[in-house]
């Protein structure tokens, strides 16, 4: 589904990506982990287009055509999604709103009708329940004035609502309760199918012992410097970052 | 609904009757202004001795006035001199036969404006044959109107039909030397609205100078008067969202409302006149003096603008709440793109005991637009128990435009309640990325952050209108980012 070669990038000047190689199938999980300035972040805002980064060399492809001529909108549309490790507010735009239009969107690319109001109300509360959000999120400003796990919550039920066939999560993780936790793990176990690949990008393995990843990947100074199945993280855990950066220089 | 022949035909002609006969459709009078203009004006007007003296007072006045420069616009000198004060409208042999003499561009806006048909060919000036639809759909409007009592007809029909209203009322609330363009709009006015409301009687529908049915050609000096009487209430639309050309650079309108006991005025305008290219050429300077006075008890006047157009504008509708109880709003979108300027914004004059006031204004700036709120809140020291709730927003998209907000309280009355509240923000990278990371076009984010801004304030327009001027918004700022 997602094939990367090569892959460098930089930003304002800065080389971030030095080469990186990635391969992921559908139906597949991927963990990405690796200290603090290894590249996860910028993997991912790469991959959905943003454009304070600069790609240098490689290529990406994705379900066969070239992901790098896409603009962010037309990889979204395509069925990229991006959890945002800071998702931003947009104060005055209804969160209702926001997710309807981005539902729309992606139909009217598929050739598909704008969605009925109350069916995309009655799906948007079904999925809200799953996620143990409030209903009266929906009403507010898009992320405005909501706590560090609303605002988590809410980047799963847009991704479960625009049901992505790469859903890439950067650090959703991270300062979530241990109850936030488990309700994200939830959203994100409920979209594993055998035609979709996630790929969470992480710091801890804390999230992993909730939803299993198929393979895992630590970064290092812009390169995967080894990849495993879920031991690998456990592993991690255990001797920490300095074990791969010792392991990848000798 | 088939028009009905015999109607048009008295609507038709009632036109000629009033002054704008197709002989004299072809001249304009030679630029520049004296007693002898003023006096030429009000004789092709037919009008009536009163007429004449009240527009000579205000052009001796005028003649001693100074052009304001406090507000926060630049603008070449203009030479009124050069200016005609009486331009006949277009001939039907100068004006397009059909749309397929029309501009292209404009009716690629009317078309993303969702406007009507036959709506088209009028705003663009087509010759009046086109224009059967909204001629017989403006009788049926006459007749209930008048079924109630109502009186909404050109201003220089109520010169001649009603003298005693007119005199009673005009310039009683924005007086001739008010200021410089309000005295120069009381020597020259061309035509308006005139509307009242009798006692009791609650306009069964929106007023709007869209069905009026010659409100293309009333032109660079408006006049409007609503009067509701006590206990009355009106709704009153001012323009309409579609792109309005005009070969008239300056306009300079004035706006009187007056409301009696127990009575309540909404006034609605969305202005879209040219405001010039891309690069600042052209365009309308709107120069507009609104005001209400909230003259009785318990009476209620409402301000409500969206404003879009104009390469200047300098706008400021007011409340004089004279009544005790009497309360005031203004609720204003205004729009700024590429080189336009605008300065907008209200007065509250509290002078009634338990008066109030809500200001909610909207200031969106992009290209290299400036953008100014002004605003003043005056409460007098007999006005016990005054209230004002002022929010003044502004967002800006891009680098290069500005936001000014210059608020004024004056309070005189220890007791007064008055409260500011002012906001700056931007539309970042962030979150027009975070959009389109979800789908949306850069353009659909703009619009949805854009709409979502003015939310508050468009949720006081009339249902339709508020529909229009959302999609006016977006093509407003269009090509904003990026």
């Amino acid at each position: 589904m997602l094939e990367i070669k090569n892959l460098k990038a930089s930003i304002g000047g800065t080389e971030i990506l030095r080469g990186l190689s990635l391969n992921v199938g559908a139906g597949e999980i991927h963990a990405i982990m690796g200290p603090n300035g290894s590249g996860k972040s910028t993997l991912a805002q790469v991959i959905a287009g943003h454009a304070d980064y600069e790609v240098l060399a490689g290529t990406v492809t994705y379900m066969g055509k070239n992901l790098l001529d896409l603009e962010p909108e037309e990889r979204a549309r395509e069925g990229i999604f991006l959890g945002f490790q800071y998702p931003v507010e947009i104060p005055g735009v209804n969160n209702a709103y926001l997710l309807k239009a981005a539902v729309n969107a992606k139909r009217k690319h598929q050739g598909l009708p704008e969605i009925d109001a109350f069916e995309f109300l009655k799906l948007a509360k079904e999925k809200m329940a799953l996620l143990d959000m409030d209903p009266k999120l929906l009403n507010r400003g898009v992320n405005e004035g909501f706590s560090g796990g609303e605002k988590k919550r809410n980047e799963i039920l847009q991704m479960a609502m625009l049901e992505p066939k790469l859903a890439i999560l950067d650090e959703t993780d991270s300062g979530l309760d241990i109850d936030a936790l488990r309700a994200v793990a939830k959203g994100v176990n409920a979209l594993r199918s055998p035609d979709r690949a996630i790929v969470l990008v992480t710091h801890y393995q804390r999230l992993l012992g909730y939803v299993e990843p198929d393979r895992v990947h630590v970064l290092s100074q812009g390169k995967i410097a080894r990849s495993g199945d879920k031991t690998l993280a456990l592993q991690l855990e255990e001797k920490g970052y300095d074990w791969v950066r010792e392991a990848a220089n000798g | 609904m088939a028009p009905d022949p015999d109607n048009i035909e008295s609507l038709v002609s009632r036109r000629y009757e009033h002054g704008f006969v197709t002989d004299i459709a072809a001249d304009t009078m030679p630029p520049g202004l004296d007693e002898d203009v003023v006096r030429a004006i009000s004789a092709r007007k037919n009008e009536p001795e009163f007429m004449l003296e009240w527009r000579l007072r205000a052009y001796r006045q005028w003649r001693d006035m100074q052009e304001p420069a406090w507000a926060h616009v630049h603008y070449p000198p203009i030479d009124f001199e050069a200016i005609s004060y009486f331009s006949a409208p277009m001939s039907d042999d100068d004006r397009p036969k059909s749309l397929d003499e029309v501009d292209p561009k404009l009716l690629e806006t009317y078309d993303k404006l969702g406007i009507p048909l036959h709506e088209r060919a009028r705003l663009a000036g087509v010759a009046v044959d086109a224009v059967f639809d909204s001629v017989s759909v403006a009788t049926t409007f006459k007749e209930k109107l008048s079924e109630a009592g109502i009186i909404f007809c050109p201003f220089s029909e109520a010169v001649e039909n009603h003298p005693e209203l007119v005199k009673k009322y005009l310039g009683t609330v924005v007086p001739q030397r008010d200021n410089f363009y309000a005295a120069l709009n009381s020597a020259v006015f061309s035509d308006g609205s005139f509307v009242y409301v009798p006692k009791g009687v609650r306009c069964p529908m929106e007023l709007s100078t869209y069905f009026r049915i010659n409100a293309a050609n009333t032109g660079q000096f408006e006049r409007t008067l609503i009067i509701a009487d006590e206990g009355s209430y009106v709704s009153y639309l001012e323009g309409c969202t579609a792109p309005m050309r005009d070969e008239n650079q300056l306009h300079a309108a004035v706006v009187e409302l007056v409301a009696l006991d127990n009575a309540e005025i909404k006034y609605s305008t969305v202005q879209n006149w040219y405001p010039g290219d891309e690069n600042g050429k052209g365009g309308i300077y709107n120069f507009v003096t609104k005001r209400g006075d909230c003259r009785g008890a318990n009476s209620k006047i409402s301000w409500t603008q969206v404003e879009t157009g104009s390469a200047i504008t300098w706008k400021y509708p007011s409340c004089i709440l004279r009544g005790d109880n009497s309360v005031g709003e203004f609720y204003s979108v205004a729009v700024a793109n590429n080189y336009q300027q605008a300065d907008t914004g209200t007065k509250m004059i509290h002078i009634g005991r338990n008066t109030s006031s809500t200001i909610v204004s909207k200031g969106i700036s992009a290209g290299h637009a400036q953008n100014a709120y002004r605003g003043l809140v005056r409460v007098m020291p007999q006005a016990d128990g005054a209230r004002n709730h002022t929010q003044c927003d502004s967002l800006l998209i891009g680098k290069k435009c500005g936001a000014h907000t210059f608020p004024y309280m004056e309070i005189r009355n220890p007791g007064a309640k008055v409260e500011h509240e002012a906001t700056t923000s931007k539309i970042s990278a962030n979150q027009l990325f975070y959009c389109r990371q979800r789908g949306l076009s850069e353009e659909d984010a703009v619009n949805m952050i854009v709409n979502g801004f003015c939310k508050e304030v468009f949720k006081e327009l009339p249902m339709e209108f508020a529909v229009e001027a959302q999609a006016l918004l977006n093509v407003s700022l269009e090509g904003a980012v990026g």
